[in-house]
């Protein structure tokens, strides 16, 4: 049995400018974390990592599907058991300076954890676990105990947090995003700290947009694309093979100091960045060339086409278009949900051993 | 501006937060506009950024309305002082308030003449009033030395009427923001925070009570029940006027609701409550305060507008029974100014100096208002 | 010579000080150059961007001169720079996506900025648009909220109106950072395509993350606490720095490929010192691995070779000049005090 398995977990927001449209942001996402293995979830933004991470985290509930943690489906768990659960698996998330109440000084997410989880131990001895869990994420305390948030760094705000899940029997940590938005030369260090846990047996997904950090720090990959898995497998598979198209773009534009984007072909990647955006837009002009979606749109419709039921076809682009636009608001939320949930992701094969595609219809 | 400013979300949007990358330690100490603050659509004082893009290059500061921890503590709270006492709009009404509470705490001890005495109505209920119409000299005086207000149709002290009444007033206007505060805390924060079908049940309700024309339903009260303390007015003004702070305060807490911290909280094993009461509310401190100025003058002008309209409390004196008098006895055809401007006059103050002291500390809340 | 900064000194004030953000600093841009501007926050980047364009309440012009296109810049003077803003030099402001007003239209935003700037909308309504369809945005954008447009898309349209008056230079501030690799690689691309098209100019592009500049500019500027640290074409500055803080950036970017078990990155240990108080000789020392006892003295920016010029002693000492001999500490502190 794994640690944490992701099972067909389908998650739908209301979106529209008044809320009148469903947003699929995952659908129907299926993985497992091992203990202590380092899972790196990538993919670009409003791709629905951060989502994945808070259903994990029951942050938000998931439209459909479970996740079991030790074999225990966690999107029932309530009161105590959820408690209990916090003590397994924790989270840190992107923007450091905000996972802090400003009002009040760093010492207090500490002290939070003390009252919850560890009311039996005294001060000293709390004091003690404290110190050492610092050491672990390479702090020292006295450079930040007693201080205000906006006085540390953004690589020790968010060591600091590493640190307070430490402080719990933690077996699996979430870590969205964590250094996306700290400085190229810190970002390296907690990096490398997060490196040290690993070593140590903790387990970490690992979520980012970046491919080049997922494959410096990560055992396994998944990468996410509209709330969908396009790819997912060992590491080195899917670094050194990618099979899908939307993970070569994403590999292509990282941007690197010794090769030029130039040498690389943006096209895939322009049509990637394309259809996960505002879907009522439309592309005009002749000169719009390299940042014109128009080569997608006969595609598109004939997508929707397949997916939308007998009677329903008209106008409407594809499922993914559907919420927001207004020609959509027409349909009734539930069964729009109804339909959104029903359709299945892309069907993952197995092109080598431990490296899955998602092939499209 | 800041060097690091919190991330500003627009609602619905699927873009990540700014990097801010950043070290806030530094000088940032100091900067309380690197202070973050959650954002959300209409919540935004500033003009937008492009505008500021080449008029003024500003990150985006926290503002006020979207809960800017404005006290912070230690450096912060000692630069908050610094720039409310050098915000000249704040001083002056904050000044022209300080007088009237005094004069409303102390005045009744220092009331020229005690309503009890005979040349005064002051405190006296106004249907005494009116029966003394009949047995008085039924002459209005100008003010003078011995009466530095005048006197009225009944030969009360105006001055020592007016610092009676200015205590009814304060009292129900306090009350009024008290109850509508708690109120509005209350059913804000429970919709904001628990959302889903309470939320839509609770702005269902408000949005009943803000339809309610609460004149009509204070008239219609009144016709059963005799309205005589100032506490029931208080309350009928709180039960009334709490709408809009709900709705502000479910605003915010929503907002500040997806903040991470919160997150971080419930991660930690603590419950609602707890993170509503030492998570949230404190981030709105701040606009909290600003709402309890704004709802202290609505109450204060409700209360004096049900009392002209003689729909208030029938055992005491308030301003708005002053000038409800002044006008059964025809004070503007006597040409007896003295009777009714003083109370208006001081009514238009008091309200006029909690506007301008709200738009100082708005101003000093925010650091982008704030005059450099 | 399209941008000259000469000596230029900003601070900020506050309750505890002057912060000097921008301390003695020289460079020039050239007609059609993408210079980039990097370091880590907290160096006065931003500063220095904002700056060329408008001094904000803290602000205080301490001294320098700034030439655009032979006129100088009146940039102490808020009200005379008016006439230079938007026409002559742009800037994106940091955050500027994220601070886009949500109760308001694009179109409408739009059409307030020009106003400001005394420009009627209806003038520039044609160009606009096709501008914008030229990067891939529909009339419609100009009838959406902020909110409606995903974080590439608002950071595009900024950029068209930004430059839509043809400024001489843009001044881009970290307008890559908050977006994900793909969506920086089409907003770096458009920033080279605009200047190819004649939109600008020049720009200056203010990030933190080098490998963005590897990829779109012509020279790096490397800014550290305040001052100017190396400055040379951008070839030159990602494949032979000569300044250790340049070194030491580069080191630390996680370059395509690496894994931690096989080569392990590393990156800058401590922080920037605090500009409040700034300490004397090379700002770099407290975290520099080849300080030594000259370093107590504050590096001239030199031209070490040709177009590199570069503010280390260790620098110029391997390029063989004579760096004289290391001041005493106690002299050094003195000549700080007496100053
Ligand atoms: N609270 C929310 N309400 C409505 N839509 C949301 C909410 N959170 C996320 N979304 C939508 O879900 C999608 C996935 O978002 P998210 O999980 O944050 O992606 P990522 O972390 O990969 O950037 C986006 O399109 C976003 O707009
Ligand atoms: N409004 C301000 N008031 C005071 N100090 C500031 C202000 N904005 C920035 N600073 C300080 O000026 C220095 C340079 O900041 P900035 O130009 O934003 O750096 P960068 O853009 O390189 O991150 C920092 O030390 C910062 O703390
Ligand atoms: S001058 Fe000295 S301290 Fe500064 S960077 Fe060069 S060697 Fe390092
Ligand atoms: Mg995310
Ligand atoms: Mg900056």
């Amino acid at each position: 049995m794994s640690m944490l398995e992701i099972d067909k977990v389908s998650k739908l927001y209301k979106s529209g400018t008044f809320g009148g449209g469903l947003k699929a942001a995952l659908r129907q996402v299926s993985f497992n974390i091992e203990r202590g293995e380092v899972v790196s979830l990538i993919g670009e933004s409003g791709s629905g990592k951060s989502t994945l991470g808070k259903i994990i985290l029951r942050l938000v509930p998931p439209s459909a599907g479970c996740v079991r943690f030790e074999g225990a489906d966690i999107t029932q768990m309530k009161g105590r058991a959820l408690h209990e659960y916090y003590r397994y698996v924790q989270g840190v998330f992107q923007d450091p300076f905000s996972s802090y109440n400003p009002l009040y000084k760093v010492d207090r997410v500490f002290d939070m954890v003390h009252q919850e989880f560890f009311p039996h131990l005294s001060g000293d001895e709390w004091a003690a676990r404290v110190g050492s869990a610092l050491e672990a994420v390479t702090l020292n305390p006295g450079d930040v105990f007693n201080k205000f948030p906006h006085q540390l760094s953004g690589g020790q705000q968010q060591r600091v947090l590493v640190a307070r899940a430490l402080l719990l029997d933690v077996k699996l940590l979430i870590a969205d995003e964590i250094i996306s938005m700290l400085d190229a030369s810190t970002r390296v260090d907690v990096l490398n700290m997060l490196v040290g846990l690993k070593k140590r047996g903790l387990g970490i997904l690992f979520i980012t947009h970046d491919l080049s950090l997922g494959n410096y720090i990560s055992d396994r990959t998944v990468i996410l694309r509209n709330g969908t898995i396009a790819e997912m497998g060992l590491t080195p598979l899917v670094f050194g093979n990618p099979r899908h198209s939307y993970t070569v773009s994403l590999l292509k534009a990282v941007p690197q100091l010794h090769k030029k984007w130039e040498d690389i072909d943006i096209d895939e990647l322009l049509a990637a960045e394309l259809d996960r955006e505002a879907p009522a837009l439309a592309p005009r002009g002749p000169e719009s060339r390299r940042y014109s979606k128009s080569s997608l749109a006969p595609a598109r419709q004939a997508r929707a086409k397949d997916i939308l039921p007998q009677g329903e076809q008209g106008p409407r682009p594809s499922l993914m278009d559907l919420p927001g636009a207004p020609w959509q608001r027409k349909m009734s939320s539930p069964r729009l949900a109804k339909l959104l949930l029903s359709q299945p992701p892309p069907e993952l094969v197995e092109v080598e051993e431990g490296h899955f595609v998602a092939v499209e219809g | 501006m800041s060097a690091n400013p919190g991330p500003a979300r627009a609602a619905g949007s699927s873009t990540p937060a700014p990097v801010a990358t950043g070290s806030p330690g530094e000088e940032l100490d100091e900067l309380p506009s690197a202070a973050p603050a959650p954002q959300g659509p209409g919540e935004r004082l500033e003009k937008g950024a492009l505008a500021g893009a080449q008029a003024a290059p500003v990150a985006p500061t926290p503002t006020l309305a979207a809960g800017a921890p404005a006290v912070r503590l230690g450096r912060q709270r000692w630069e908050f002082l610094h720039y409310a006492l050098r915000n000249r709009k704040l001083v002056f009404g904050f000044s022209v308030e300080l007088v009237f509470v005094l004069a409303a705490i102390f005045g009744p001890l220092a009331a020229p003449y005690s309503s009890a005495g005979d040349s005064s109505s002051a405190g006296v209920p106004l249907k005494d009033q009116c029966a003394a119409f009949f047995c008085a000299s039924g002459m209005t005086t100008h003010p003078s030395a011995h009466h530095l207000l005048g006197m009225t149709y009944f030969g009360g002290d105006v001055l020592s009427i007016m610092l009676y009444s200015l205590r009814e007033t304060y009292l129900v206007g306090f009350l009024g923001a008290l109850f509508a505060g708690i109120i509005g805390l209350a059913l804000g924060f429970t919709a904001g925070w628990r959302g889903g079908w309470l939320d839509d049940i609770l702005q269902l309700f408000t949005n009943v009570v803000i339809t309610m024309p609460a004149l009509v339903l204070l008239i219609v009260i009144g016709a059963y029940v005799k309205i005589h303390s100032p506490l029931f007015e208080g309350i009928f003004i709180g039960a009334t006027s709490w709408p809009w702070v709900a709705r502000a305060v479910r605003a915010q807490t929503f907002t500040l609701r997806e903040r991470d911290f919160v997150d971080l909280a419930r991660l930690s094993g603590k419950g609602g409550v707890s993170i509503v009461l030492k998570d949230i509310a404190p981030n709105m401190a701040s606009y909290l305060f600003l709402v309890f100025i704004l709802l202290f003058s609505s109450s204060m002008l409700l209360s004096v507008s049900y009392d002209f309209l003689g729909l208030g409390p029938t055992n005491v004196v308030s301003l708005g029974d002053m000038m409800n008098s002044a006008m059964l006895w025809s004070a503007l055809n006597l040409k007896a100014w003295w009777w009714f401007i003083p109370p208006g006059a001081a009514m238009a103050l008091i309200v006029f100096g909690l506007l301008i002291s709200n738009i100082g500390l708005d101003e000093v809340f925010n650091p982008k208002l704030r005059e450099s | 010579m399209s941008l000259k900064v000469d000596n230029l000194r900003i601070t900020y004030r506050t309750l505890r000080g002057d912060v000097k953000a921008v301390d003695g600093v020289s460079f020039s841009v050239s007609d059609g150059e993408i210079m980039g501007l990097a370091g880590e926050s907290g160096c006065g980047k931003s500063t220095l961007g904002n700056s060329l364009v408008f001094l904000e309440g803290r602000m205080r012009h301490l001294g320098g001169r700034a030439e655009l296109d032979g006129r100088e810049l009146p940039i102490a003077d808020t009200r005379a720079m008016n006439e230079y803003r938007m026409r002559q030099v742009s800037l994106i402001p940091q955050y500027a996506m994220s601070a886009l007003n949500p109760t308001r239209k694009f179109g409408k935003m739009a059409a307030e900025l020009l106003k400001s700037r005394g420009v009627r909308f209806a003038t520039v309504e044609e160009e606009l648009r096709r501008r914008l369809g030229l990067v891939g945005l529909a009339d419609n954008v100009l009838n959406l909220y902020p909110f409606e447009l995903s974080g590439g898309m608002r950071q595009r349209a900024t950029m068209v109106l930004s430059t839509i008056l043809n400024p001489s230079l843009l001044i881009a501030d970290e307008v890559t950072s908050a977006l994900d690799v793909s969506t920086q690689r089409a907003v770096g691309e458009m920033l080279m395509e605009f200047r190819e098209r004649g939109f600008v100019k020049s720009m200056i592009v203010i990030t933190h993350d080098m490998s963005i500049l590897a990829q779109i500019a012509d020279s790096i500027l490397v800014m550290y606490a305040g001052k100017l640290a190396e400055k040379a074409g951008s070839d030159t500055v990602v494949n032979n720095p000569l300044h250790p803080y340049t070194q030491l950036l580069l080191a630390s970017l996680p370059e395509v490929g690496v894994r931690y078990d096989t080569s392990a990155l590393v990156g800058i240990p401590g922080r920037p010192p605090s500009l409040l108080h700034p300490p004397a000789g090379c700002r770099f020392r407290a975290r520099c691995p080849f300080a030594f006892e000259k370093c107590t003295e504050d590096p001239p920016f030199m031209e070490l070779q040709p177009g590199h010029q570069v503010a280390c002693w260790k620098a110029m000492k391997d390029a063989g000049l004579d760096i004289g001999p290391a001041v005493p500490p106690a002299a050094a502190v003195g000549e700080e005090a007496s100053r």
